[in-house]
């Protein structure tokens, strides 16, 4: 079943068609993997699907419900989480403070879970951040802020969870970690991973769109992308 | 955690219970001082709700202030109406008036919202003067004795004004305090600290501002009304861009988004005016200065400095 869709999806900045009439769909309960090369418009595609942006045409669907004009905040209401490419945390709040402002968000939705404070526990030790939680956030490694992220993400208990970049700065074994953990959450989240990291790619995604130039390259299973002569010229490099 | 509570709600407390005793001890120059600065402590915090815990930086809280100050003062010079239903009427005044300005002004952020509000106030101000008839400018009314009475309470003697001072300050501490532990006052902190990450979080920045900025007109407002009730004078001096800045820099120096902050700055800003007055003709100057160390040495205010370094359990 399809969880989110969009229709011929237009964003430019100035002259530059940033994101060009895009037809997507995003199956429920899987990972699907956005890749591209760097400036191909990912960022800017994910921006428009969680409201950061508007598009200046094209619709987009979530759950049967069209919600091309919803503002940001109420996307996260309807269950659409986003983690920053550029990380935006609050740097003079605890990790745990941070975490929690997620988990209150979450609580107020109507079958939300209640207990702040477990909620934000859960999602720190998901993310291994459980021993930081009283460190303040602006002061944590690169990594660990990245960490941070996702564990908003997590507390805010999307339904569909938006990965901009995630691994970025990531240690070797926390990206280990990472992986463990996306595959665990699909369970319950479907997530839609910008990844430049191939490995993690091909280690996770049940399906693959590659975006060029703002438009869709190829979109399909990741076996047929990996196989796909198209991409492996314009992106794989092999 | 209950240690934290603790310890924070019996600073708070005690800072009530020593105003109270003080009342006693003080002798009259003073005694009438600490009830203005109570009053003004109340308007300082409201200012706090906005600036310090939400990071609107306005500059047209005179507005709010003066909204209270004169719904309750022509109100009873006019209407006839006694003090206490002229105080309630200036609450819904002050927070009916940052409705209506919030939501043209929270459009804007930053030194745009600065510049509107700033706009708002000295259009508040031109009103005061141009409806001179009825405010009598910037000579402004003094309120019947007669009408400064909450049933029997005469407002008019010192005791019984210190004591609504006090009451009044003590109701808005206890609100503060109680919203900076709120869920809601964390989201404000929020907004201050990153609202483009708030607003990813799921949290409606245009609803939390306009929040805090009602709550914050509100308790300008009753300082206001209250000022006006308990020292029976109302002119548009009050009206003016001085008393848009007073609150700012009371904040200040005290230390933004504290719950103690602003009534810490106004009596240290209200006592150094005075010795400085008695020293040199150029009070004005020595705030100057008072304000540029602040900035320079402690720069999150006094309080905010003794929270970083000393005690971060601080509200
Ligand atoms: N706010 C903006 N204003 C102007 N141009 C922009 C803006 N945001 C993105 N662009 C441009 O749009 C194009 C797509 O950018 P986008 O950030 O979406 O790419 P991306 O695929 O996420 O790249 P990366 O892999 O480097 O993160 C780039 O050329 C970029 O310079
Ligand atoms: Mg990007």
């Amino acid at each position: 079943m399809s969880l989110l869709s969009t229709q011929k999806l237009s964003r430019s900045f100035g002259g530059l068609k940033a994101v060009d009439n895009v037809d997507f769909e995003l199956e429920s309960g899987q990972i699907h993997a956005l890749i591209g090369p760097n400036g191909a418009g990912k960022t800017t595609f994910v921006s428009l699907l969680c409201g950061r942006l508007r598009p200046d045409s094209g619709k987009i669907r979530f759950g049967g419900q069209e919600i091309t004009r919803l503002p940001a905040h109420e996307r996260v209401a309807l269950g659409i989480a986003y983690t920053f490419q550029i990380t935006s945390i609050y740097a003079n709040l605890s990790v745990f403070d941070n975490v929690a402002l997620a988990a209150a968000s979450a609580a107020r939705r109507p079958n939300g879970n209640r207990d702040v404070r477990a909620a934000t526990h859960d999602a720190l030790e998901r993310t291994g951040l459980r021993s930081r939680a009283s460190e303040t956030a602006g002061t944590l490694s690169y990594g660990h802020r990245r960490l941070v992220e996702i564990a908003m993400g997590l507390a805010l208990k999307p339904k569909l969870l938006i990965l901009d970049e995630p691994t970025q700065g990531l240690a070797n074994s926390e990206i280990s970690d990472f992986k463990n953990l996306a595959a665990g959450l699909k369970q319950t989240t479907t997530l839609l991973l910008i990844e430049h990291n191939m490995d993690v790619v091909m280690d996770l995604a049940d399906s693959v769109t590659v975006l060029n130039f703002g438009q869709v390259l190829a979109t399909g299973p990741r076996e047929t992308i990996r196989s796909n002569p198209a991409v492996q010229s314009a992106y794989l490099g092999t | 955690m209950t240690g934290v509570l603790n310890r924070s709600a019996i600073l708070h407390i005690g800072v009530v219970i020593l105003l109270f005793a003080l009342q006693f001890v003080l002798p009259p120059y003073h005694h009438t001082n600490m009830a203005r600065i109570m009053t003004l402590a109340v308007f300082a915090m409201g200012y706090n709700v906005a600036f310090g815990y939400t990071g609107l930086l306005s500059l047209g809280h005179a507005l709010f202030f003066a909204s209270g100050l004169y719904a309750a003062g022509l109100l009873i010079q006019m209407g006839g109406w006694s003090a206490l239903p002229a105080f309630s009427m200036a609450l819904i005044a002050g927070g009916g008036l940052a409705l209506l300005v919030g939501v043209l002004a929270l459009r804007t952020t930053g030194v745009a919202f600065m510049i509107v509000t700033l706009m708002f106030a000295q259009a508040g101000y031109l009103t005061v003067l141009y409806l001179g008839e009825w405010t009598r400018g910037d000579e402004g009314l003094v309120l019947p004795a007669a009408s400064r009475t909450i049933g029997s309470l005469d407002l008019t003697n010192d005791t019984t004004r210190y004591f609504c001072a006090l009451a009044l300050f003590s109701i808005a501490l206890l609100g503060c305090y109680l919203l900076a532990r709120s869920s809601t006052g964390r989201v404000l902190i929020a907004m201050r600290e990153n609202e483009e990450r708030s607003r990813m979080l799921g949290y409606d920045p245009l609803r939390y501002r306009l929040t805090a900025l009602v709550i914050s007109a509100v308790m300008s407002a009753a300082a206001g009304a209250a000022y006006g009730v308990l020292f029976g004078y109302v002119g548009a001096t009050f009206a003016s861009i001085q008393y848009s800045i007073f609150p700012l820099l009371w904040v200040l120096l005290g230390g933004a988004g504290t719950v103690l902050g602003p009534f810490l700055g106004v009596l240290l800003m209200t006592y150094l005016v005075d010795l400085a007055g008695d020293v040199t003709s150029a009070h004005l100057l020595v705030v100057g200065i008072a304000l540029v160390l602040t900035v320079l040495f402690a720069p999150r205010g006094l309080l905010g400095t003794v929270r970083a370094r000393w005690l971060p359990w601080l509200p």
